[in-house]
């Protein structure tokens, strides 16, 4: 009798145990995948992106004739036919036109204009042969960084046999060479991917989220301070309260259509500015910094409200005083999670045509712009090999904005959460 | 225990008892307290002498912390709490729309039961009040009120050579006795305090009781607290509530030899708490 | 006591500047919450105004019950089809297509791991993984949209290729997916939020009883939680639903009207931001049925939050 019941609960809590077992089981395993998605699209982005930082450079032997060049008139000379002929003369044998142009192909379209800056810089050359270092052109660029795969037929490829040959020897005269791509980070946008950059679009998103912050955050924590503070626990401030949770979770680019028409239709203001961007943006944000401000706020102890109201000081007193300057660390740590969104959003500026074609990088927040975020859309979207490279490499350098701005969240977190 | 011995003023009181001399400073008439729908105090009648040290007992939730705090109107805070009857400060009624609340509680000054200095500098903690009160135009002026205020409170020598250091890495006697000063620091003439020393050791409580009874020459000082050895040791004057209702109130001496109520004698030896 | 008009103790104060400038504060910071409001009075007053506008061209029932999509007006007005036809059931079925097959992906994935670092994980585990997660749900959508068209939708049509499936490069399925994988941290911190709140009383009452730790999640905190964690698909749902890089980069232009998830569909979202940039009159039918299109994206999302919002409000409130 008793041995029965004794195998009965020993048989059940086997089964239970199992049971137990699977379930735990399930959980790791749907962390593992979602996590697992997560080094994959980093992982593949990172390698793809990686190889952008370098850019293969060609070098060109070249006269620079006193006769042809006006030393006190640089500018105006016509650096892309000396270009041309340079390169033929290194390949003394070619005849056909076909057979040139695919030869001129093999350096950047902006090539001149380098060599134009360099002999501005150092006129002294102007009358002798010199060396100049040149970006090779993007298919170049990419084959030389094994992105072509030769043994496709020619015609299917970008680069031709004959293209193969002459790179083959530039690369045994050690005329090639690949170097840190200081473009990418201090150019603008191109349509040729060897010269494309990002800060055009850096420096947008930066006057973008500028403006963002500077409306959103006084807003934001005055609003904050006003609901947790000073409003009465009545109708009004709750309805507020549900409206801005509410706002918190609107489509994003709704946002957009509301600057759409109201900023850029109804109130007039310039297009395509970091302006009108940092104004939707701040909208956006806006609940993220208010809700994150009262959780600051109600952080801080009533003891000291109670300390400063005892003393005689009013209740503005005691909140500019003591309660703000106390809740400032997490006020600010919320504002700045709310940025890195504002930094990430696509969508509200595509509305507002933050997505033009914009190579000069942005003066000022009236000036037509670009933003990071806009500008991996639209490399993303170029249908030459070049920009996929790019591409990544552009998220890359957003993802480390990003994450830059959320470690230092975390840090003001910190201190702030030894205080109390 | 002390026998009270109070410079002998005319005739100012009219309730109560002969017995108790002095002036009266606050006068708390008929005052009822709600929270919501709840009443914490009901018909309390209350005199607070000058110049004297007066205890507030009685078993927890018996309302004596409410009443210290409409001296002040702490409680215009709490939203749902509502006050009626008269108190008066000085003969005039305290809730008179004329009567600003930033100036009340400036001479009605409060000490809080956990210390809680402002995470700043001793100097900022102690200045602060003068500075928001405009009662100090210079900064040497501010120095001196700052030095006073500590060494009224006893915190002077411990604390001078570093007031630009955070009030809050002081020990828990020494913040207590901060928050002291920085309430003597604004002038008041009336201190409330909320159960002082519930948060302090044997040590500091001692050296708290001991500068109570040197404040009490300047300043009138009204007290919460639940350890009756120490309302029996620095108090002048006695109120015991229980339930919401003052029950009995005269001089210490005799409401702890001879208290008249049954309820305070089941208090005051242990049987109520 | 005979007391003449000097009181020895002022507690009038004095008539300050003070007062006023208190007030003032106030209502600036009074000024400052509104804006919250205005934002959402805005919202509504410009989608409602454009949408009243594209109403006036085409009929309200054409748009709400028409099959087909094609907004393409021609530009001068004798050209042949200038009309455009704004039928939106393809856009409102292509948008349920992808955001159902996200929810269907990141649902189970997401509450999986909620429990999993609610209830079982070690301190360690959960102070690694959590970081990771909320990095999964700070990525950029665009970052996902671009992975999208990179990675996940030639992967998809390659494997279909292998077992004689025809998948479109921009399947419903690879948008969908892609989709989900932003969902699963939006779940899992939501859900998570909400089984923390389920108080341990009840987790100790279980336990008491001689209950494994699995049956407890199961029989108890589950069934607790389950209000909270349907409002949190509800508004992971409502998020999918306005979702726009993902499917601007990774799903279809045209509107396919299909439940197939391995063919291309077009989503409400697509469709604003392709009638928006580029070229545009301001007062045609096309631009205008944008704005349409984004006031019904608004009412929806908004009805979701709404409903979401007040379950785990009331949710919390139970347990508080």
């Amino acid at each position: 009798m008793t041995d029965n019941i004794n195998i009965l609960i020993a048989s059940s809590n086997a089964k239970r145990q199992s049971a137990e077992r699977s379930f735990r089981v399930y959980g790791i395993f749907a962390i593992i995948l979602s996590l697992s998605f997560l080094f994959i699209m980093i992982g593949s982005i990172g390698l793809r992106g990686a190889t952008a930082f370098k850019q293969s450079f060609v070098q060109i032997e070249m006269e620079i004739p006193s006769d042809k060049i006006d030393a006190d008139n640089i500018k105006r000379a016509r650096f892309g036919k000396l270009l041309k002929a340079a390169l033929r003369d290194s390949f003394p044998d070619l005849k056909s036109r076909k057979e040139k142009k695919q030869l001129y192909k093999l350096i950047s379209s902006n090539a001149e204009y380098s060599i134009r800056d360099q002999v501005l810089q150092s006129p002294e050359i102007i009358g002798t042969k010199a060396k100049f270092w040149v970006r090779a052109s993007s298919d170049v660029d990419m084959y030389l960084k094994g992105y072509i795969d030769t043994n496709i037929p020619e015609d299917q490829r970008r680069i031709s046999d004959l293209q193969l040959s002459w790179i083959g020897k530039f690369q045994d005269a050690g005329q090639i060479e690949s170097r840190f791509n200081t473009r990418f980070f201090l150019g603008g946008d191109s349509r040729e991917p060897e010269q494309a950059g990002i800060l055009g679009a850096v420096i947008g998103s930066a006057l973008s989220l500028l403006v963002c912050f500077l409306i959103a955050f006084p807003l934001g924590v005055f609003a904050a301070v006003y609901l947790e503070e000073f409003a009465p626990k009545g109708k009004l401030s709750r309805v507020i309260e549900i409206n801005i949770n509410n706002l918190a979770a609107v489509p994003s680019i709704v946002f957009g259509l509301l600057g759409l028409a109201i900023f850029l239709n109804f109130f007039n203001l310039p297009r395509s500015t970091p302006l009108v961007g940092g104004m939707v943006l701040a909208l956006m944000t806006l609940p993220t910094i208010i809700i994150a401000s009262r959780a600051a706020l109600r952080a801080v102890p009533p003891s000291i409200r109670q300390a400063a109201i005892g003393l005689g000081a009013s209740k503005v007193q005691t909140t500019f005083h003591h309660v703000i300057p106390l809740a400032m660390p997490g006020m600010l740590t919320g504002s700045i999670i709310g940025m890195a969104q504002a930094l990430g959003e696509t969508a509200p500026l595509l509305m507002i045509g933050m997505v033009a074609f914009i190579v000069d990088v942005p003066q000022g927040i009236t000036d037509a712009a670009t933003a990071l975020p806009v500008q991996i859309f639209l490399w993303a979207d170029s249908p030459e090999r070049g920009f996929l490279e790019k591409t990544s490499a552009a998220i890359l350098v957003l993802l480390v904005f990003l994450i830059v701005m959320n470690l230092v969240a975390i840090i003001l977190r910190r201190r702030l959460e030894k205080r109390w | 225990m002390n026998s009270v011995v109070m410079p002998n003023e005319l005739g100012t009181t009219d309730y109560q008892t002969e017995l108790i001399a002095g002036k009266s400073i606050i006068q708390a008439r008929d005052v009822d307290v709600f929270y919501g729908d709840k009443q914490a105090l009901f018909g309390m009648e209350l005199d607070i002498y000058e110049n004297s040290v007066t205890s507030l007992i009685g078993p927890s939730g018996c309302g004596k912390s409410t009443l210290l705090r409409c001296f002040n109107r702490m409680n215009d805070v709490i939203s749902t709490c509502r006050v009626t009857g008269s108190i008066e400060l000085d003969s005039q009624d305290i809730h008179a729309p004329e009567v600003d609340v930033v100036a009340l509680r400036q001479k009605v000054g409060m000490v809080f039961q956990k210390p809680n200095p402002f995470p700043k500098s001793i100097y900022d903690n102690i200045a602060y009040g003068p500075r928001i009160h405009n009662m100090t135009p210079s900064k040497v002026e501010l120095d001196e009120v700052v030095e006073k205020s500590l060494k009224r409170a006893g915190l002077w020598e411990e604390a001078k050579d570093r007031l630009d250091k955070p009030g809050t890495g002081l020990s828990g006697g020494q913040q207590q006795r901060l928050c002291i000063a920085r309430a003597i620091a604004v002038e008041p003439k009336v201190i409330l305090m909320d159960e002082p020393c519930s948060a302090l050791d044997p040590i500091a409580t001692a050296k708290i009781e001991e500068l109570i009874d040197e404040l009490r020459q300047r300043f009138t000082i009204i007290i919460v607290t639940h350890s009756m050895q120490q309302a029996a040791r620095i108090s002048q004057h006695t109120a015991f509530f229980h339930m919401g209702y003052l029950v009995e109130f005269g001089e210490t001496g005799d409401i702890f030899s001879a208290p008249k109520d049954e309820r305070t004698q089941n208090y005051i030896t242990g049987r109520i708490g | 006591m005979s007391q003449d008009e000097t009181h020895t103790i002022d507690i009038i104060g004095k008539p300050s500047r003070h007062k006023i400038q208190e007030k003032i504060v106030t209502y600036f910071m009074l000024l400052c919450s509104s804006v919250a409001i205005l934002t959402t009075i805005g919202i509504l007053a410009s989608l409602t105004f454009e949408t009243f506008a594209f109403f006036q061209k085409v009929s309200f029932l054409d748009f709400l019950f028409g099959l087909e999509w094609s907004p393409q007006t021609a530009l001068r007005s004798d050209q042949v089809g200038s009309s455009g036809s704004f039928g939106a059931v393809p856009l409102i079925t292509g948008t349920l297509l992808i955001s159902a097959i996200a929810m269907f992906f990141a649902t189970p994935l997401g509450l999986l791991s909620a429990i999993y670092l609610a209830e079982y994980a070690s301190k360690n585990v959960r102070a690694v993984v959590k970081p990771l997660l909320e990095l999964l749900a700070g990525i950029p959508t665009v970052v996902y949209g671009f992975f999208a068209a990179l990675i996940i939708a030639p992967f998809l049509r390659g494997g279909g290729e292998n077992v004689g499936l025809v998948i479109s490069s921009e399947s419903a399925l690879a948008a969908g997916l892609t989709m989900g994988v932003m969902i699963i941290p939006l779940i899992s911190s939501l859900s998570d939020d909400v089984i923390n709140a389920v108080p341990q009383s009840l987790r100790d009452a279980s336990y008491g009883l001689g209950a494994t730790q699995t049956e407890t999640i199961k029989e108890v905190i589950l069934p607790a939680a389950i209000p909270g964690i349907a409002g949190s698909l509800l508004l992971a749902t409502s998020r999918a639903i306005g979702e726009t890089m993902i499917v601007v980069m990774a799903a279809g232009l045209a509107a396919n009207l299909t439940a197939n998830p391995f063919e291309a569909v077009t989503t409400v979202t697509v469709q604003i931001v392709t009638l928006l940039t580029g070229d545009q009159e301001f007062e045609s039918a096309k631009t205008l049925s944008a704005f349409a299109l984004g006031f019904f994206l608004f009412i929806i999302t908004l009805c979701l939050n709404i409903v979401a919002l007040k379950i785990v409000d009331h949710y919390k409130e139970q347990y508080d």
